[in-house]
């Protein structure tokens, strides 16, 4: 698909936008619809997008494997992590009253914080997913389809 | 009225994607169709006010989902197999008759159902009021959908976010060649072949002798 000039300008164009899209469905979720899910989601698609277009290596020097998985579990420790800081500050696990001296401030930020959590591993998921896909099959067809010879490695990553 | 006119409209049109996915038997077809399943379900929660579950559809079940089986859809063959000729009038009416019973049964229990917005259903009057007047009042967050997901119901939230995390993790260690089954025949392939090779084009080789493995005896039963 990366040869065409309208797909490779159209990909271009749309890849910030729906990035900052997502991060507004991210942080707008305690106002309007949205949230971690979804705009992990919306995250992912933009990255996505940008492989379909521009390749799969493109994608991968985008976001090298070892960044999904880092994210992949960066995301999860983020909720646990402040559910955790709710217990030491003497409150219970996932308790968001007790992070700041203001209940409703510290319910902002609990929440913030758990849907930023929510949001990263989404995002990953998302992303690790379609590159496991995509590569297993992209690493079976030129096999496949190409001599035997020719030393595919380095292709993929 | 306008909106259970519109609701019939989109239930219509979901039966008619459904019947096209049932006669379809080319599998980017049903895919799409599945995707367009999903928007058009998005459109209802949108109908039925579930503004942030019509989101979450139309995100993931259009959008994602539909990626992510057009990706996984390398590995299968473009067109359904069609059914066998024998036995088929048997196993239809069965699967018929369990899919009618089901769906009266369905429809038997949605009578007892209460109204749509029903104030004084069992659902609304439990924590519902509690958490309806405490979010806009005490914690200043207009969006009760994600006070309840975040925050009233953190730790269920935590279990989905965990769910999400190994189903993701566990994909990605079937499909990139760590597991035990790949390693064997990574080994032998490295026995038979001198060729040592980094793991991804270990992988690769692993991959194609699997699929040989897999493949040609069923090629010979059915030619035979």
């Amino acid at each position: 698909m990366g040869e065409n000039p309208i797909l490779r300008v159209a990909a271009k164009i749309l890849f910030a936008p729906i990035i900052v899209f997502g991060l507004y469905v991210q942080f707008h979720g305690d106002y309007g619809p949205g949230g971690g899910f979804q705009a992990g989601v919306i995250i992912a698609a933009a990255f996505i997008l940008h492989s379909l277009i521009f390749g799969l290596a493109a994608g991968r020097k985008l976001v090298p494997a070892w960044l999904n998985f880092a994210m992949l579990a960066a995301g999860v420790l983020i909720y646990g992590g402040v559910g955790v800081a709710g217990m030491v500050l003497d409150g219970l696990f996932l308790d968001y009253n007790v992070l700041l001296a203001d209940p409703s401030a510290g319910q902002h930020i609990g929440i913030l914080g758990v849907e930023f959590g929510v949001g990263l591993t989404v995002t990953a998921v998302m992303l690790a997913l379609f590159h496991a896909f995509a590569g297993f099959s992209e690493a079976r067809f030129s096999h496949d389809g190409s001599a035997e010879d020719s030393s595919p490695d380095g292709k993929d990553a | 009225m306008i909106g259970f006119v519109t609701n019939l409209l989109l239930l219509v049109f979901l039966v008619f994607i459904l019947a096209l996915v049932i006669r379809a038997r080319r599998l980017f077809a049903v895919v799409v169709l599945a995707g367009a399943y999903s928007l058009v379900s998005a459109a209802m929660f949108v109908n039925l006010d579930a503004v942030d579950v019509a989101f979450t559809e139309a995100a993931v079940g259009a959008g994602i989902s539909t990626v992510l089986f057009l990706a996984a859809m390398a590995y299968l063959p473009g067109q359904e197999k069609p059914a066998p000729d024998e036995g088929v009038i048997n196993s239809t009416l069965l699967a018929a008759l369990i899919c009618v019973g089901a769906g009266i049964l369905l429809i038997a229990a949605a009578i007892e159902l209460p109204v749509i917005g029903d104030p004084n259903a069992p659902a609304h009057v439990h924590v519902a009021p509690r958490f309806i007047e405490e979010s806009g009042s005490f914690l200043h967050i207009p969006n009760v959908v994600t006070t309840v997901l975040a925050s009233y119901r953190g730790f269920d939230t935590l279990g989905e976010t965990i769910v999400v995390y190994a189903a993701g993790l566990g994909v990605v260690i079937l499909l990139s060649g760590h597991t035990r089954t790949a390693r064997t025949i990574i080994s032998s392939v490295k026995s038979v072949t001198t060729k040592t090779g980094r793991r991804p084009s270990a992988s690769k080789t692993a991959k194609k002798v699997k699929s040989e493995k897999t493949f040609k005896p069923g090629k010979r039963g059915k030619n035979g």
